[in-house]
């Protein structure tokens, strides 16, 4: 018996240089953004590095870039996050819970509210800094104040708040409700003590990326009237300003000591925001439930 | 083989001929606790479950069996009013616990389940502690006395305390299946109820920890009504002492499927002389 001569070997070549220029694609496009980025970040660092000193941390703005510090739109920006802290993530969370645990989902009302939800997540930002300058600063005469900026990043960040909320609720397993409805708990026992501190972690990490978001957020708050020169500490009630709105002015400056200042403040912002995600990442990783 | 005028009807199906023609056992040991009389269970309207009326008595085990859909998971759940958390499900009819209408409109269900306990099918510890999870029902109904003897407690009648007592605040997802089953007993038993219902409770489990489940049984009923879903006939016939065989009536057109009680009685009295003969084809496996 002989064996049947049989051919492993390629047979069409065509199919395999599209598979290859296929992941080439992938390659580029991967390549592309991360070349990008990393030109953008050492572009920076190596401009701001020398100017991350005292005066930038501690010493207000100045018309003199040697003596020019951000220490009212560093502080400006630690203040609105404290301030958007109480007011969206409590707002952001009841309204979560509402819409998961209580709302008939079948009720127009709620269908409603789902759906503004989802929209008021895809509106510009702009969008909610001309809201502010209507009703905040000018409506309800707050003026051109640190609460006013703070509520408007408030209303901008609610629904990523509310929408992350809701998932690390509804993923509390049922069973878990149903588990302590048996033993004679009341709703709001239910969701006290079991809904919510399972739920904590998810809703921490949305809230935390949320944050994040909005800390770099220009648009609005120039509309709401953050000033660009401010030489003294934000107060609740007073005139603010905050480090992107700083960044974008030191640019806009002619004097070529100004921009690598402003390099200097991007890197402060940047590392905010990176040590914000980072903690939001350790928080999810800490508390991972496998149920 | 007799029936005195007090013995409540034992017997009961949508089929009135089965009424008249099954056997009538001795009277069961214990007083009436739980009595259900025509209930029907609906789902958006649709019904689940319809025709059913029986009594289930004190101190003892009483199974419920039959095929897949004929409603038994759906029937359990009245008893502690669990329907009520399915906004579309609708419970018509009347069942009595200890003479009290339990869907009375002064009958609050957080109350009737503090009394009804219930053990799932699936294993559903809280993620917390071994301790807290027992602690849990004590601490939200604010029971008095110390936290620790009840943990301890009901650990120790859940059979569970000697596996478990050095490593309390491990986390309950910690234990394996049957250990977590036998935690969710010890869990209903912590708040001292008066009956507990179980659904299913050792489908999800092993035969050694069903073992285990099923011997807990025959020790709890001495001082808890038991009342248990099972697919599983040789476990019906192993630890109950009154079945209840519930089949699916399928209508003319072949499109609704609603579960029935067919047939009701001891337990030896279905295994072994079963009065219907739906059930009889049940028990000896020619159907389902």
């Amino acid at each position: 018996m002989s064996v049947p001569s049989i051919s492993l070997r390629r047979q069409s070549s065509g199919a395999a240089f599209r598979g290859g220029a296929f992941y080439a694609l992938l390659v580029f496009s991967v390549t592309i953004g991360f070349v990008l980025l990393v030109t953008l970040l050492v572009d920076v660092f190596i401009k701001g590095v020398p100017y991350l000193d005292g005066v930038l941390f501690f010493d207000p703005p100045s018309a003199i870039p040697e003596r020019a510090g951000a220490r009212p739109a560093i502080l400006g920006t630690i203040f609105l996050m404290g301030l958007l802290l109480v007011m969206a993530v409590p707002i952001g969370v009841g309204t979560a819970l509402y819409l998961e645990e209580y709302a008939s989902r079948d009720a127009w009302y709620n269908r409603l509210l789902d759906l503004n939800i989802q929209n008021l997540a895809a509106v510009p930002s702009i969008v909610y800094g001309i809201l502010g300058l209507a009703f905040l600063v000018r409506g309800l005469g707050l003026g051109r104040v640190t609460l006013a900026g703070a509520m408007i990043l408030t209303l901008l960040v609610l629904p990523i708040v509310i929408v992350a909320s809701r998932e690390a609720i509804r993923a509390v397993p049922d069973s878990i409700r149903q588990g302590a409805y048996a033993l004679g708990a009341t709703q709001w026992q239910v969701i006290r003590r079991q809904v919510l501190p399972a739920a904590i972690p998810g809703i921490a990490t949305g809230s935390i990326l949320a944050l994040a978001r909005a800390i770099g957020e220009t648009a609005p708050l120039i509309l709401v009237g953050a000033l660009t020169y401010v030489a003294f500490n934000p107060t609740l009630t007073g005139p603010f300003t905050a480090l992107p709105i700083q960044i974008y002015q030191w640019i806009a400056r002619p004097q070529e000591e100004f921009r690598l200042l402003a390099a200097a403040a991007i890197i402060v912002l940047l590392a905010i925001l990176l040590t914000m995600n980072a903690f939001a990442i350790w928080l999810r990783n800490r508390y991972q439930r496998r149920w | 083989m007799h029936m005195t005028e007090s013995a409540p009807v034992r017997i009961a199906s949508v089929n009135p001929q089965t009424l008249f023609e099954t056997r009538q056992g001795d009277r069961p040991t214990g007083e009436t606790l739980f009595s259900v009389s025509d209930l029907k269970v609906s789902y958006t309207g649709v019904p689940a479950l319809e025709g059913v009326s029986l009594d289930i008595y004190r101190n003892n085990v009483t199974a419920f069996i039959g095929p897949s859909g004929c409603g038994k998971s759906t029937f359990i759940r009245c008893f502690n009013r669990m329907n009520d958390l399915i906004p579309t499900a609708q419970v018509e009819g009347h069942i009595s616990y200890h003479g009290v209408d339990l869907y009375g409109p002064e009958v609050d269900p957080v109350e009737v389940r503090k009394r009804i306990g219930m053990v799932f099918q699936k294993p559903n510890p809280f993620p917390k502690s071994i301790y807290d999870n027992i602690a849990f029902g004590p601490r939200i109904l604010r029971m008095q006395g110390s936290l620790d003897e009840r943990v301890e407690q009901g650990l120790r009648r859940a059979a569970l305390w000697d596996e478990v007592k050095d490593r309390l605040k491990e986390s309950a997802l910690s234990l394996s299946g049957g250990q977590q089953q036998r935690l969710c007993i010890a869990r209903c038993l912590a708040v001292e109820p008066d009956v507990i219902l179980m659904d299913e409770p050792a489908s999800a489990l092993d035969p050694i920890s069903t073992t285990a489940i099923e011997d807990l049984m025959h020790e709890l009923k001495r001082n808890y009504t038991i009342v248990i879903v099972t697919h599983n006939m040789q476990q019906a016939a192993r630890v109950a002492d009154m079945t209840a065989f519930f089949s699916v009536k399928v209508s003319d057109d072949g499109k609704r499927r609603t579960g029935i009680l067919v047939e009701y009685d001891e337990t030896p009295t279905i295994f072994t002389k079963p009065a219907d003969k739906r059930t009889e084809d049940y028990v000896t496996g020619r159907f389902g």
